[in-house]
C-alpha cells in the first residue's frame, strides 16, 4: 500500500488535523481555559482555511481515480469554510450562553466532522466514497440540531431532520444499486459513465435517476422533498440552522453537478433534462409561495433558502463549465447574504427571543446599523443591483441560455418572474424595519467583537463580490482549466 | 429449482415497498425506524445479488454493502438517541404529538 497517496487528500487531512486539536484542547485543559476554547478554534480554522487555499493542488486522482482534489474542488472547499468561519463567529456567543457552555467543544468538533464529511462529498469520484462523505456530512448535523437540549422545539426538529435523512439515504441508496446493476460492476464514476456511453436508455435507468434525484434532492430541500425544511430550520438553534441552509446546502449542490454530469452526463436530454426542469420550476415557485406567509423569520429565511436552492439548480441545468462557475459563485454570495441574515436574526433572538417579523417594527430607531446590514442582505437575497445577488442571479441565468434552447428560456422566464414575486416577501422585512411607524420593541443594544466581524465579512462580501468581477474571472478560469467534463448528449 | 436473481430481487423490492408503506402510515417513531431499516436493508441486498448474479468476478458490491450496514448501524443509534430525548420531553413516542411548531 502506497501511503504517499494520503498526501494528497491535503484539505481533508487538515480538517481532520484541526478536529482533532479542538478536540484535544477541550478535553485536557483545565475549567479555567476553556474560555479560550472559541478563540482557538476559530485562528486555527482560519489559518487552516489559508493553508488549503496557498498549498499549491496537485490536482490528481489518488486510490485509483475514487479521490480527486481539482483546484475547482479546492475552490469550493474554500467557499465552504468561508461559510464555516462565518458561522463559527456568529456562534460565539451562543456558545457561551448557560445551557450550551459545558459541550461547547462538542459543537465545534461536530462542525469539523460534518465539514470533513462535505469535502470528501465534493472530492469523492467512487459511490462509496460519496456515501460515506455524504453520511458523515448528516448524521452529526442530527445531533447539532438537537444541541438546544432545555428546548423542546430543538428536539422535534432533530427527529423530523434525522428521520428524513435516513429516508433520503435509503432512497439514494437504492437508486445507486440500480445504477450499479447497468453500470458494469463498478461504482466508480469514470466506468459508469463510459458504460452509458451511445445513451442507452431503459425504464431501470430512468427509476434509478429519478432514485437519485429524490435522493440528493433532500438534503438540497428541493420540492417535492422540501418538507422537513420549515419545520428543522425554525426548532434547531439558529446557529446550526445559519449552517445548514449555506454550508450544507453548498456541498450537496456541488456534489449534485458532479454526479449528474460526470456520471448521467450522457442521457442529459434522454432522461434527467425534463426531471430537472420540473423539480427546478416547483422548488422556486413553491419556495416563493410559502415563504410569503411566514412570519417566523428562522422559517422564512428556511422557505427563502428553498427557492434561492431551485436558483441553485439552474446551474446544474446549464451543465457546462460555465454553469459550475456560475453556480459556485451564486453559492458564494448565497453564504455571505443568507449569513448576513442570519447574523442579525441569532443576534437578536440572543438577546430578547424575539424571531417573528412584527418584533423587527421600527428597528432602525434602536438599531439603525444592523437594520442597514439586514435590508442590504435582503436586497442582496432579492437580487436588487448593484449587491452581489443582483450579478450572481444575471450570470447563472446567462449560462442556462447558453444553448439557445427554447425551453431553457421559458425556464430563465419563469425563474425572473419568481425573483419579481420574491422581492415582495424581502421586502417586507425592509418595510417592517424602516417604514412601520410602531414603537420598536427591541432595545438598543452592542454587538460583540465576533459579531462585528462576521457582519463586516457579509456586508463586504454583499457589497463587492459582484462588483469586483475577478471573483468571478477566476472562477471561470479555475473550472475551465480544471474541471474536465464529458460530452453531452 | 433454478434459483435466478429475479427470486432474490422480488423480496427485496417488495420489502422496500412495505418500508416506504410502513414510513408513511406508522405513528410510532420506533416503528418508523424499523421501516427505515426495511428500506435500508432491500438496498443492501440489491447490491449483493447484482454483484452475486451480474458481476461474479468482483467484489465491489459485497464491500458496498458492508459500508452501508455500518451506516445504517450508525443512522439508527442517532435516531435513537434523539427518540429517547423527545420521551423525556413528551413522555410519548407518537409522532402526532411532536407537532408542536407553527405553521
Amino acid at each position: 500500500m502506497d501511503y504517499s497517496q494520503f498526501g494528497a487528500m491535503m484539505p481533508e487531512l487538515i480538517i481532520l488535523g484541526i478536529f482533532l486539536l479542538v478536540f484535544l484542547f477541550d478535553t485536557f485543559t483545565p475549567d479555567n481555559g476553556k474560555k479560550f476554547l472559541t478563540p482557538f478554534t476559530t485562528v486555527l480554522f482560519l489559518l487552516g482555511t489559508v493553508a488549503i487555499w496557498i498549498v499549491p493542488g496537485c490536482s490528481e486522482s489518488v486510490f485509483g481515480g475514487m479521490y480527486v482534489d481539482s483546484p475547482a474542488c479546492k475552490a469550493m472547499k474554500c467557499i465552504l469554510n468561508v461559510g464555516v468561519f462565518i458561522c463559527m463567529l456568529e456562534a460565539a456567543k451562543w456558545v457561551e450562553t448557560d445551557m450550551v457552555i459545558i459541550r461547547k467543544g462538542e459543537f465545534y468538533e461536530l462542525l469539523l466532522v460534518t465539514l470533513f464529511g462535505m469535502y470528501l462529498m465534493i472530492s469523492a469520484r467512487h459511490f462509496l466514497l460519496f456515501i460515506i462523505g455524504l453520511e458523515s456530512a448528516s448524521l452529526p448535523i442530527a445531533a447539532l440540531v438537537a444541541f438546544n437540549k432545555h428546548k423542546y422545539e430543538s428536539h422535534e426538529a432533530a427527529i423530523k431532520y434525522i428521520l428524513t435523512a435516513v429516508f433520503s439515504s435509503a432512497i439514494l441508496l437504492m437508486g445507486l444499486s440500480f445504477v450499479y446493476a447497468l453500470s458494469g460492476g463498478s461504482l466508480y464514476f469514470s466506468d459508469i459513465a463510459a458504460s452509458f456511453n451511445g445513451g442507452m436508455m431503459s425504464t431501470m435507468l430512468l427509476v434509478a435517476l429519478a432514485f437519485v434525484l429524490a435522493g440528493i434532492g433532500f438534503k438540497l430541500s428541493l420540492v417535492p422533498f422540501h418538507l422537513w425544511t420549515g419545520d428543522v430550520y425554525q426548532g434547531a438553534p439558529t446557529a446550526v440552522t445559519a449552517y445548514l441552509s449555506v454550508v450544507s446546502k453548498g456541498a450537496a449542490a456541488f456534489a449534485f453537478f458532479v454526479i449528474f454530469v460526470q456520471v448521467f452526463g450522457q442521457v442529459y436530454s434522454q432522461a434527467w433534462e425534463w426531471m430537472l426542469y420540473a423539480v427546478i420550476i416547483a422548488t422556486i415557485t413553491v419556495g416563493n409561495l410559502f415563504a410569503m406567509r411566514q412570519k417566523n423569520m428562522k422559517r422564512f429565511m428556511a422557505f427563502s433558502s428553498v427557492s434561492q436552492a431551485g436558483y441553485i439548480m439552474l446551474g446544474v441545468m446549464a451543465a457546462d463549465t460555465l454553469g459550475l462557475a456560475s453556480m459556485m459563485f451564486y453559492i458564494l454570495v448565497y453564504v455571505v447574504s443568507n449569513l448576513g441574515a442570519f447574523a442579525i436574526i441569532s443576534m437578536i433572538e440572543d438577546r430578547t427571543g424575539l424571531v417573528s417579523m412584527d418584533d423587527y417594527k421600527g428597528l432602525h430607531k434602536t438599531n439603525p446599523y444592523i437594520a442597514v446590514a439586514m435590508t442590504l442582505a435582503m436586497f442582496s437575497l432579492a437580487g436588487i443591483p448593484p449587491f452581489a445577488g443582483f450579478f450572481s442571479k444575471i450570470l447563472i441565468f446567462t449560462s442556462v441560455t447558453g444553448s439557445n434552447s427554447m425551453a431553457l428560456y421559458m425556464l430563465v422566464l419563469i425563474a425572473l418572474i419568481n425573483t419579481i414575486i420574491s422581492l415582495y416577501y424581502y421586502l417586507l422585512v425592509v418595510k417592517a424595519m424602516w417604514i412601520s411607524a410602531d414603537e420598536p420593541k427591541i432595545q438598543s443594544f452592542g454587538t460583540g467583537a465576533c459579531e462585528k466581524v462576521a457582519l463586516t465579512l457579509c456586508v463586504g462580501g454583499i457589497l463587492l463580490l459582484g462588483l469586483v468581477s475577478c471573483v468571478y474571472q477566476w472562477l471561470v478560469n479555475v473550472v475551465g482549466e480544471t474541471f474536465i467534463l464529458p460530452g453531452l448528449n | 429449482m433454478d434459483l435466478n436473481l429475479l427470486w432474490y430481487l422480488v423480496p427485496s423490492v417488495v420489502m422496500f415497498a412495505c418500508g416506504v408503506y410502513g414510513f408513511v402510515t406508522r405513528k410510532n417513531m420506533i416503528a418508523i425506524l424499523i421501516s427505515l431499516e426495511l428500506m435500508l436493508n432491500s438496498a443492501d441486498l440489491n447490491f449483493a445479488i447484482f454483484n452475486r448474479f451480474l458481476f461474479p468476478g468482483s467484489m465491489e458490491g459485497m464491500v458496498f454493502t458492508l459500508f452501508a450496514i455500518a451506516i445504517a448501524a450508525a443512522e439508527t443509534a442517532i435516531a435513537i438517541a434523539i427518540i429517547i430525548n423527545i420521551y423525556r420531553a413528551v413522555g410519548s413516542t407518537n409522532v402526532l404529538e411532536s407537532n408542536k411548531m407553527k405553521h
